[in-house]
């Protein structure tokens, strides 16, 4: 098991070297360089600038340099120092826009899977052992019914229904006071209390391919010899049902939390638009617009990164749980 | 000479039926026989004559859209003894999924299956599934449980058994795979042992072991075994008495001499005749019965009177295809179910040969 973990650790190196060549890429799309659009903008604003301050800044990110050595500036301050360059639009250092978005971003993907392999699973096991009763037709209807509805119309929806049913603006991740305020017990219970509504948003879509998938996965295992074996045992039908069938059935589920993860990130950006949410997805969005190029490019790495690790913990997952990965030689 | 043991299993026109859209499969369609302790009954007939389905309900695991409709199975869980009228349990009157019926499933009653690949999970050990089994029925704790699947694997010739219990199926061979699943079913020390196809998923070489250790197991705890299989080489080595299946029904019952020297239907005629030569060795899993002349009908469609009759040499017009035939007995051992045995048992039959004086010799 721990070879198989560093095998994969290991395997994992050139995926992320080729990620930061793609992020490195996209900041140095547009024409001229980081720091001439700096003056540029500091001009346009009438600051002064002095000369030493910029053969610091050139120096510092290596731009009369050669492209590899570019990079390997840019790469080093991020691995050794945690400098992910510097956001023009909104004159701060890329780090400290990001972790907060980026940590909010995983907590609403981290609490959309869990609300929807809480509801998916004992759904799903239930449509499967129910084949063809009226609950398996009304959650077939409504998984397709969820499946078919894009989240950000939900999200408007929700949207609309707070507003003209309850006169409550339920939009943004905060409310009024706690915007702009540091961070504080206060505004984390007033987060809590309304990222329930994005996370249930996500999960509908999530939950409804969940159901399907493992309806369809449920349905094949339950054929299998081994359930007629334990069966014959004289092993209690819920028993038997939940320690063999589910447990192989839900295998895949493992295999994918990584690809999930990515695409609640992505489907996260519409509906945090929607919702005016202050998460990674809108700025992002912002930054690939307005060609910040630094905060987009430290986005696309951050967030690439994590599905790589993603993948990883997926992988070590269904190792654990399926010994015919663990063992294979 | 009759079998004086005591009754272990009694059948009484079993009917277990498929509702399907299409139409309703009679898979078992009125079985009727009984099993002595200790006894070892043969089962054979094509593939979808209904041989499992008859063995699943004994086990009450058909699932649906079949069922069993009718017919009693009477299980004979204590032999009568000195006065005691022993116990005697219906099972089709038992919820299929109740504690009673789940009692009796793996504990007095319990099956091998033909595809030891697949019949085991794939996420739990060998050790983990039987000691699963050996905990349902006898009140040990998991050391205990796992010493007794320890000791069970070295019954069934397993190498190195402690090793082996935290083995994973996919690390053992199909032969391997096959003596946990014998060592799982005879781990609670059953009296009736259903083995369906136990060895026609294996090689030749190991089939012979199989069969080999499953007499020899036999043979050392006593149970009765139900051995359903297509290779008659098979049912000469293993078994005393024999059941004939065509289409959800019992054709023929003999003993294993009377099938082979004395067959009286002719659908068990036209099987013998697909083997090759009788008797030896070399016949192994090659010998399926497919060589006889025509199909099986359609299972929706059961022909009108005798269901064999449209592939039957002998058939009487007017009456094999209008008459449902009787059960004959042509012996005390030996019953038929066709209409040429009707009013005058010896007259168009090979005579009988003195084979069935040495019947009960097994
Ligand atoms: N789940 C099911 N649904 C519908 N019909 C079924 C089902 N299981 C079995 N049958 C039908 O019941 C009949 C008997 O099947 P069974 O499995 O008992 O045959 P068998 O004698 O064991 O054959 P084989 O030698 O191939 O194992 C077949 O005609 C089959 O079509
Ligand atoms: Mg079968």
């Amino acid at each position: 098991m721990l070879q198989y973990i560093v095998r994969r650790v290991v395997l994992m190196i050139p995926t992320l070297f080729v990620i930061s060549l793609i992020s490195f890429a996209i900041i140095q799309l547009p024409p001229g360089d980081f720091l001439s659009s700096y003056v540029a903008q500091l001009r346009a604003e009438g600051d002064a600038i002095d000369a030493a301050q910029l053969a610091a800044l050139e120096e510092q990110y290596g731009l009369n340099q050669p492209v590899y050595v570019q990079y390997w500036k840019w790469i080093s301050g991020i691995l050794l120092r945690g400098d992910l360059g510097r956001s023009f639009e909104w004159g701060k250092p890329v780090s400290e826009l990001i972790w907060d978005r980026i940590g909010i971003t995983m907590l609403i993907s981290l609490l959309t899977i869990l609300l929807s392999w809480a509801i998916a699973i004992p759904a799903g096991v239930y449509a499967a052992t129910h084949q063809y009763s009226i609950p398996d037709y009304l959650m077939s209807f409504i998984s397709f019914l969820g499946l078919g509805t894009p989240s950000f119309m939900v999200a408007l929806v929700a949207l609309w229904v707070g507003l003209a049913f309850f006169g409550v603006n339920i939009s943004g991740l905060f409310s009024e006071q706690y915007i702009d305020a540091p961070w504080s017990v206060g505004k984390v219970l007033d987060m809590l209390s309304r990222i329930w509504l994005p996370v249930v948003v996500l999960a509908i879509d999530n939950t409804a391919s969940i159901i399907r998938t493992l309806r369809a996965n449920l349905l094949d295992e339950l054929n299998k010899p081994y359930v007629e074996t334990a069966r014959a045992k004289g092993v209690r039908e819920t028993v038997l049902i939940w320690k063999y069938p589910v447990r192989v059935a839900l295998n895949p589920f493992f295999s994918t939390v990584g690809w999930t993860l990515a695409a609640l990130v992505s489907g996260e950006t519409l509906v945090s638009v929607v919702l005016s949410y202050q998460t990674s997805g809108p700025l992002l969005l912002r930054a690939l617009t307005s060609q910040d190029m630094y905060l987009a490019g430290s986005f696309i790495l951050l967030l690439s990164t994590l599905t790589v690790i993603g993948t990883l913990i997926s992988d070590i997952l269904l190792a654990w749980v399926d010994p015919r990965i663990r063992l294979e030689e | 000479m009759t079998d004086t043991r005591p009754l272990l299993l009694e059948v009484e026109d079993l009917k277990t039926y498929f509702y399907l859209d299409e139409g309703v499969v009679r898979a078992v369609d009125g079985v009727s026989f009984t099993i002595r302790r200790g006894q070892t009954v043969g089962v054979v007939g094509e593939s979808g004559c209904g041989k499992s389905i008859t063995a699943r309900s004994i086990m009450q695991i058909v699932r649906p859209p079949g069922r069993i409709v009718s017919g009693s199975i009477r299980f004979h869980r204590a032999p009568p003894s000195n006065g005691n009228p022993g116990e005697v349990i219906e099972i089709t009157k038992l919820d299929p999924m109740g504690k009673p019926m789940r009692m009796i499933r793996g504990g007095e009653i319990s099956m091998v299956f033909q595809e030891p690949m697949t019949s085991l999970s794939p996420v739990h050990t060998v050790g983990d599934q039987i000691m699963e089994a050996i905990m349902l029925h006898q009140s040990v704790s998991k050391e205990e449980a796992r010493r007794l699947a320890i000791h069970m694997f070295s019954k069934v010739g397993m190498q190195q058994p402690a090793r082996t219990v935290d083995r994973y199926p996919h690390q053992l061979s199909g032969g391997m795979r096959q003596r946990a699943m014998i060592a799982m079913a005879l781990s609670c020390t059953p009296s009736l042992l259903i083995a369906d196809e136990p060895t026609t998923a294996l090689d030749v070489t190991t089939e012979a072991q199989i069969l080999q250790l499953m007499r020899d197991l036999q043979r050392e705890l006593g149970m009765a075994i139900m051995f359903i299989t297509h290779n008659l080489g098979v049912v000469a080595q293993m078994t005393e008495v024999v059941m004939v299946m065509y289409m959800g029904r019992i054709v023929e019952t003999a003993t294993v001499d009377d099938l082979f020297y004395a067959p009286k239907h002719p659908y068990t005629r036209l099987l013998l005749k697909a083997i090759p030569k009788l008797g030896s060795k070399a016949m192994g899993t090659a010998t399926r019965l497919e060589s006889i002349k025509g199909t099986v009908p359609h299972p929706y469609a059961i022909p009108r009177g005798c269901p064999f009759h449209p592939r039957c040499g002998d058939m009487i017009p007017g009456v094999c295809d209008a008459v449902e035939p009787p059960v004959v007995n042509v012996s005390d051992t030996q019953t038929v179910r066709c209409h040429l045995y009707q009013s005058a048992p010896s007259r168009d039959v090979i005579p009988l040969t003195p084979q069935s004086a040495a019947k009960v010799e097994h």
